[in-house]
């Protein structure tokens, strides 16, 4: 991973809930273009690095460079602008909007709100459901459609990095399958992507590079088609020689 | 009656402490009209900019600091502007009951035998139904609008999509002020008015809300000519010491059948 290549660099990054330490020393580096997963098991930090990343939470120390400007500690909607849009948890849609107006809130920005036709016209193409559902209250989409709103309204911002967080999670095999065939075409029209997941096989063949969590820390990193599955396992629980984490 | 309540909604949207500043509004356009301009029309617009701007400064400055502190601060905060405010206006004014006097206010649109309109209330209900249709056509179209119902439904999502929440609370504080300021004028050329006012309005908002569902505009108009009838009619078979409890009683029934309001958007699933 040559440095001129990286966008996003996060160095010796802390961060604390009150006394609490959730993030302990995380380094990592994304390059352009590329998709990266963070693999790891339920609290092991990986939603607080996104929301760190994303400004939501504020690292007590370490700094988050995107594109070499310093962006750790900003406020969320200014990280949105200078180019990284996240898809949270549980998706988070507006449910008291309309699918258009979720879509339309990711256009908020005055540089999104000038290619917000072009760019509507294109979620649309890549999620024809939601062009169906565009008059109707998100309230009234299934758990995959809410996922998805949530990626395109994610993509109406305009980002250069786009940040997946579970976007699986709860959903049928057939669904997942199909978000992630829509999350490769996202990612081949120039959009780097990071996805958390807790699933280590669909992780692993689905991103270039891993990072593997455990306790807050980041405990195996490598690329995707040549990290072990059964050690990244190992990593992922804290078993055998990741016990001592 | 029932018309004027319906022009409360302005009075809605400003949160607690909003009763209180619409009799703010009520002094202010009289205290312009009376010395500086004379034409109530014009001490209506400065009133709007002046409350425009208070709304902002209040709540950039004061509520804003407050807000991620957990929910009773802001309130406690709200409760406290709002004890000063009316105390403000009891010492620059006194207790005495006042009115804002202009052609309207004694004037009849219809006057028969049957029925009689007053100018007045007319006018009541033709501007809250303006005002109604400008805010829903804000919110329902424009960027500002709908990142106002954004930030309502989802802080941390609208701020993901480039929101600046607490910059919204403030420019939404300037709405809710310019429209309290609109209901501050109605409310002084239809009513009598003293600086201890503010809190009945608050009360009968309240119920305007409770009835109509919140977060629906026009579950606030419903709400309050329901409400309105109401106590209207309460007080034509039972007598006129009956107006309030009509109100009330039609307030628990909605309550006990439909707790979440006739036209509530959270209801909708």
């Amino acid at each position: 991973m040559t440095t001129e290549n990286t966008m996003l660099a996060v160095d010796n990054l802390n961060v604390h809930y009150g006394d609490f330490k959730a993030l302990h020393n995380i380094s990592l580096k994304i390059s352009s273009g590329s998709v990266v997963s963070i693999i790891g098991s339920n609290g092991a930090g990986k939603s607080t690095l996104l929301n760190t990343i994303m400004g939501i939470n504020k690292p007590s120390d370490g700094t988050i460079a995107f594109f070499s400007k310093k962006i750790g500690g900003m406020p969320t909607n200014q990280v949105v602008a200078e180019g990284i849009s996240m898809s949270p948890e549980g998706s988070r849609v507006f449910e008291k909007m309309t699918v258009e107006e979720n879509l339309l809130m990711g256009a908020y920005l005055k540089q999104a709100r000038q290619r917000k036709d072009e760019r509507l016209e294109k979620v649309y193409g890549l999620f024809p459901v939601l062009k169906e559902k565009r008059e109707q209250h998100a309230s009234f989409l299934s758990g995959g459609q809410r996922q998805m709103l949530a990626i395109a309204r994610g993509i109406m911002t305009g980002p250069k990095l786009l940040l997946c967080d579970e976007i699986s999670l709860g959903l049928a095999p057939v669904v997942i399958k199909d978000i992630y065939q829509k999350i490769k075409e996202i990612n081949r029209e120039g959009v780097t992507i990071v996805l958390v997941e807790q699933d280590v096989k669909r992780s692993l063949k689905h991103s270039d590079y891993s990072y593997v969590m455990l306790k807050g820390k980041i405990v195996m990193e490598g690329k995707s088609s040549e990290l072990p599955e059964d050690e990244v396992r190992d990593a992922y629980f804290g078993v055998n020689k990741y016990a001592k984490y | 009656m029932e018309i004027i309540q319906s022009v409360l909604n302005g009075i809605l949207l400003g949160g607690l402490y909003s009763g209180d500043l619409v009799i703010v509004s009520t002094f202010l356009c009289m205290i312009i009209a009376a010395q500086v301009t004379g034409s109530l029309l014009l001490a209506l617009v400065i009133t709007i900019c002046f409350m425009a701007v208070i709304g902002f400064l209040l709540q950039n400055f004061l509520i804003n600091k407050v807000l991620d502190k957990g929910d009773e601060p802001p309130l406690l905060v709200t409760f406290g502007v709002s004890i000063f405010l009316s105390n403000v206006l009891l010492l620059l004014f006194g207790a005495d009951a006042r009115s804002i006097q202009s052609p309207i206010t004694s004037s009849n649109v219809i006057s028969s035998n049957l029925v009689s309109v007053s100018a007045v209330y007319l006018l009541n209900f033709v501007v809250a139904v303006l005002v109604i249709g400008a805010l829903h056509y804000v919110m329902k179209y424009t960027y500002f609008g709908r990142s106002i119902r954004a930030t309502s439904n989802d802080v941390t999502a609208a701020e993901l999509m480039g929101v600046n929440t607490k910059r919204i609370y403030s420019y939404t504080m300037c709405l809710a002020m310019a429209s309290a300021a609109i209901a501050g004028l109605l409310v002084g050329m239809t009513f009598v008015f003293y600086p201890s006012t503010g809190t009945q309005y608050l009360i009968i908002a309240f119920g305007v809300v409770v009835i109509g569902g919140m977060g629906s505009l026009l579950g606030t108009l419903v709400g309050g000519v329901i409400l309105g009838l109401a106590q209207l009619l309460g007080a034509y078979f039972f007598g006129a010491g009956y107006q309030l409890l009509a109100g009330y009683i039609v307030l628990l029934i909605i309550l006990t059948i439909k707790p979440e309001g006739l036209l509530s958007t959270a209801a909708r699933k």
